[in-house]
């Protein structure tokens, strides 16, 4: 490509002025507005905001990638001096790929999967630089050493689906890569993936950045992964950027409400559910044709003030003398900042009461049934998914227990025991002191059922699109309130959409006319309606933006501490789970690895499985130092768990053969603390710390 | 908990809630053209006796003799000369009488194909809706027993159901006809029984994918029993493509009975069948075409018209 010089010194991207809308049916919408944006060399970006702000939308029309209904209807995208909207679509097509390459979140959506990687990554240099396939081949598996794939010539011979999402992931980096692009756009890189390869793949985007001569954009919704990445941080919202600076500058001197609300609703350490609770912010995002006149966020701020904040368009505010940092709040000067939560204190007594649930030694394994033929003949021996191995916790009165752990860990199958979807194939589990373990949910008595009831994650998938709100209620109700006066059912269910804070107009909504948040409230009704002893919340808020989950999060503990329920909290956000949970136990490949308090779990010593959990949550705290733990290798299948300890495969403080021979003892700290682990106990004492709060920060 | 009775808030119209969905056609204008296909062919049959000029049965050339009629049914494709008392004698000429026009001819045996045709959609558009809503009626429960439950119901049904679509349609009709014999009611179970298999696996299918829905997992934590999960929570999200594969398939059940009916196994005569119309027609295709001709027309505008249908609701209930 001549057009572009690969010794550019000026700033490699520039968006001046930027405005993008999509057209639909209905109108015109706007989408992005007066975007601006300086990307200098080696430098990396972070665009951070919640879903609908438009930072994806930013991203397709820096490649010039509108689709049919989208175009760039005012400003410049300037690439290395040159105004994008002069180039023909051949030229594009050039850039793209070559100078400008993108990572989006899905890495399946981005590889061909009837394809060998092999031909996908030399795809790259062959068609960009003509070069032979020799030459595109060695290119390759350099490429995918740099991106630390172990055996880069094994991965070249597999098709997508033979390597696992995090190794994907690489991959696709690899493959963004092989250009030697100066700009690389990244997308949400790692929203799909489990925490420990996230920390991984965030290890090698943040190394990248500086080995590399790319410049790079990050966009992500998650202000801890910017912290990790990026040098500068545009925060976005409703299509305009409201606050730009040094990473250092918005996260410990924010100017603009919006920042300073998302900070307050992120479960940071700093937060605790009584002193120092999690604050939401009020009301929704505006609908993109539906802005309000003046600052988009007046309606949801503390500090509007009618007239000066809705008087007109607000133009981006210099904050300090170095020019680099920026918020669009015309009272910037006026608010009295304040880092972190704000909410008021809230008393909380941990009085619990007499336990509600027992597990004791549950375990649960599915039959694989082989049906090859060698099978039938052979009477084969039949093999099995163990999914539980060995489970043993408490619950009790109105304590928030939290079940932690990765995809795969088994935590989803034990819920599902729990709630009698599944029975267990050995063991007890004791719920108001009947053994319901291997009672399915049909056979149970409707106290039973009623006292055990679940909220689930997906807020697009957990009521029924064909009923109203109402009937949806109301059903659950009928089942188990034992009411069945029509007046009745309909005065309960206003009862509770109003406990959940929603208008008794939502009676006859249907569950596309709800927002997420909303949906997922009139999930927690559902799941309160019979008055329940217990509720299983299955990551009720990780498909929740920020602002809302933490107005959830709130609303799930405000009725749980009226009702006083027991709470079994299933999660992989232990930044959540340290906010919320009195108990917390974690588990890995099936296995309960490690129990106690939520104070004991989160200070050593630890299982090495948690501590390398610690280590791979990002935390949007910069006075926050953490111990850097990346695990190595990828989750074992369950079907053929590792002999001895389970996570001996990945552990990165392996002690020998013991770990990979023998099954590790269930270590007893005291106080209901409890390591699975071979490691001896003065030894795990003697760990350090994952999380340090560095010093005079506060 | 508090005592304060909460508002009532108002139900909205559900008329307007129905028919909204209805309306939404208008934006496709294929889809407008098959609606208006479908609503002539069903004014067509909802009004056969006003619209017909003939009774569809009528021989309207009896005292002719046989030979004659041919003739001058292939020379005068209007104003013939049938001897009946439907037709008024002409003034001054013994020898003819004036029975109005046969828009579209006479058939072999002296009846007006435009009456026959007219009568004839009320045929169709009686039993194609019927057996194709029969054939559901089957379909439906299986697909949702066999897609939600899986194991050993699936296995059964799904093998029941591969049987049946293995056989050639046609002789499959063939046998099931000459098995029962002809008549209405037959016919109807021929198309279900052909048809159902197919209704199986798509419901099965669309069951097959919502029963992993969190809703479903919700209504069975609270132990709602399978008939409430099967037709309350699950069924009423597969409405969508069902609708539009019923129009399609209403489309292809009005070929099914013409090919009945051509086969001579649709209903009894003497009542106009538009695939025995084409029967009768076929043996003289190259002297009077239109006799086929017009009831074939009259089928594939039909069919057409369901298929067109069926395409603008799929492309409505694709966008948002």
């Amino acid at each position: 490509m001549s057009g572009f010089q690969s010794d550019w010194e000026g700033p490699v991207l520039e968006c001046r002025d930027l405005s993008i809308s999509y057209y639909t049916r209905a109108a015109t919408i706007p989408a992005v507005q007066d975007f601006n944006l300086v990307l200098n060399k080696n430098e990396t970006i972070g665009l951070v905001g919640e879903s609908g702000c438009g930072k994806s939308t930013v991203a397709m029309a820096i490649m010039r990638y509108m689709g049919n209904n989208g175009a760039i209807t005012g400003g410049q995208v300037i690439y290395k001096g040159v105004d994008l909207a002069t180039l023909s679509e051949e030229e594009l097509r050039q850039l793209r790929g070559n100078e400008i390459a993108m990572v989006y979140q899905e890495p399946m959506a981005s590889l061909n999967p009837a394809m060998k990687l092999d031909r996908q990554l030399m795809e790259v240099p062959l068609f960009h630089e003509q070069v032979g396939e020799k030459e595109a081949y060695a290119r390759a598996v350099e490429m995918l050493a740099s991106v630390k794939l172990p055996d880069p010539e094994r991965v070249m011979a597999s098709y997508p689906h033979q390597i696992s999402g995090g190794q994907q992931q690489r991959v696709v980096i690899a493959m963004a890569l092989l250009s030697k692009p100066s700009l690389l756009l990244l997308d949400e890189p790692t929203t799909a993936l489990d925490v420990t390869v996230e920390a991984g793949i965030v290890e090698l985007i943040a190394e990248l950045a500086h080995s590399l001569q790319t410049s790079m954009v990050y966009i992500s919704h998650n202000l801890g992964l910017i912290l990790e990445t990026c040098d500068r941080i545009n925060v976005m919202y409703s299509g305009q950027v409201v606050e730009e600076g040094t990473v250092a500058d918005v996260f410990d001197k924010m100017r603009h409400p919006y920042t300073q609300g998302l900070f307050g609703a992120i479960p940071l350490p700093s937060a605790d559910k009584s002193s120092r609770p999690l604050v939401a912010i009020r009301g929704q995002l505006p609908l993109p044709h539906a802005r309000p006149p003046g600052c988009y966020f007046g309606p949801r701020c503390d500090h509007f003030e009618a007239g000066r904040c809705d008087a007109g368009p607000i133009a981006m505010q210099p904050v300090g003398d170095d020019g680099k940092h920026g918020s669009r709040c015309v009272k910037w000067q006026e608010i009295e900042w304040q880092k972190g939560g704000s909410g008021e204190a809230i008393e909380v007594h941990d009085d619990f009461g007499e336990s509600v649930l027992a597990v004791d030694q549950m375990k649960k394994y599915y039959e694989l049934k082989d049906n090859s033929i060698a099978a039938l003949v052979g009477g084969g021996s039949s093999r099995f998914v163990k999914a539980n191995e060995s489970i043993s916790f408490l619950a009790r009165e109105a304590e928030t227990v939290a079940i932690v752990g990765e995809s795969g860990c088994g935590k989803s199958t034990l819920a599902k025991v729990l709630l009698g979807l599944e029975t267990a194939t050995e063991g007890s589990v004791t719920f108001q002191g009947k053994d319901l373990g291997k009672v399915p949910v049909q056979k149970r008595s409707r106290d039973d059922v009623k006292s055990l009831q679940m909220v689930f994650q997906n807020p697009f998938d957990t009521l029924n699109p064909s009923h109203t709100v109402g009937s949806q209620l109301g059903r659950v109700i009928r089942k188990f309130g034992g009411i069945s006066d029509g007046e009745a059912v309909r005065r309960r269910v206003l009862e509770l959409l109003d406990i959940v804070k929603l208008p008794g107009d939502f009676y006859f909504r249907r569950p596309r006319q709800l927002s997420g948040g909303q949906k997922q409230r009139v999930g927690i009704a559902r799941a309160f309606a019979g008055n329940p002893t217990m509720v299983v919340a299955d990551e009720p808020v990780s498909a929740l933006d920020v602002s809302v989950a933490a107005a959830v999060t709130g609303l799930l503990m405000d009725i749980q501490r009226t009702y006083r329920t027991t709470l079994l909290f299933i999660s992989h956000d232990l930044s959540l789970v340290r906010y919320l949970a009195d108990r917390v136990v974690v588990m890995y490949l099936g296995n309960l690895v490690e129990q106690g308090t939520t104070e004991q779990i989160f200070s050593p010593p630890y299982h090495p499985y948690t501590e390398a959990l610690l280590s791979a949550v990002p935390i949007a705290d910069t006075s926050i130092e953490k111990k850097r733990i990346i695990l190595e290798g990828s989750l074992p299948s369950v079907i053929d768990p590792p002999k001895g300890c389970a996570f001996h495969t990945r552990c990165h403080r392996k002690i020998g053969a013991i770990c990979s021979s023998e099954a590790p003892p269930l270590v007893d700290l005291g106080d209901g603390h409890q390591i699975l682990c071979h490691i001896a106990l003065d030894q795990l004492r003697a760990m350090d710390p994952v999380i340090v709060q560095k010093d005079a920060a506060e | 908990m508090t005592e304060t009775t909460l508002p009532m808030p108002k139900q909205p119209n559900i008329l307007a809630r129905l028919f909204k969905p209805v309306l939404l056609i208008r934006e496709s204008l294929v889809g407008m053209i098959g609606l208006a296909l479908v609503v002539f062919w069903v004014l067509i049959a909802i009004f056969a006796p006003a619209l017909a000029p003939f009774p569809p049965n009528a021989n309207l050339m009896s005292t002719q003799p046989p030979g004659a009629e041919f003739i001058a049914s292939a020379t005068q494709m209007i104003g013939m000369q049938p001897a009946s008392e439907l037709c008024n004698a002409i003034e001054g000429d013994p020898t003819k009488v004036d029975c109005g026009t046969f828009w579209l001819g006479t058939d072999l045996t002296g009846r007006d194909i435009f009456s026959r045709i007219i009568w004839g959609a009320r045929q169709v558009l009686i039993f194609a809706p019927l057996a194709t809503f029969v054939a559901y009626i089957v379909g439906i429960p299986m697909g949702l027993w066999a897609g939600y439950s899986r194991g050993r119901i699936d296995t059964v049904f799904s093998f029941i159901s591969n049987v049946i679509l293995s056989f050639p349609v046609l002789v499959l009709y063939v046998l099931v006809i000459n098995l029962i014999g002809a008549s209405a009611f037959n016919i109807v179970a021929a198309v279900v029984f052909a048809s159902a298999p197919g209704i199986f696996r798509i419901v099965r299918g669309l069951a097959m994918d919502l029963r992993a829905r969190e809703y479903v997992f919700a209504a069975e934590t609270r132990g709602e029993p399978l008939a409430y999960i099967l037709f309350l929570e699950i069924l009423p999200n597969a409405r969508g493509p069902l609708i539009v594969d019923a129009m399609l398939r209403l489309g292809y059940v009005i070929i099914t009975i013409g090919t009945l009916g051509f086969l001579g196994l649709g209903l009894p005569p003497p009542d106009p069948d538009w695939g025995k119309m084409i029967a009768e027609g076929r043996t003289f295709l190259q002297v009077f075409p239109w006799i086929p001709l017009f009831p074939c027309l009259a089928i594939s505008s039909a069919v057409l018209g369901f298929n067109l249908l069926a395409d603008g609701l799929r492309e409505v209930s694709l966008r948002d």
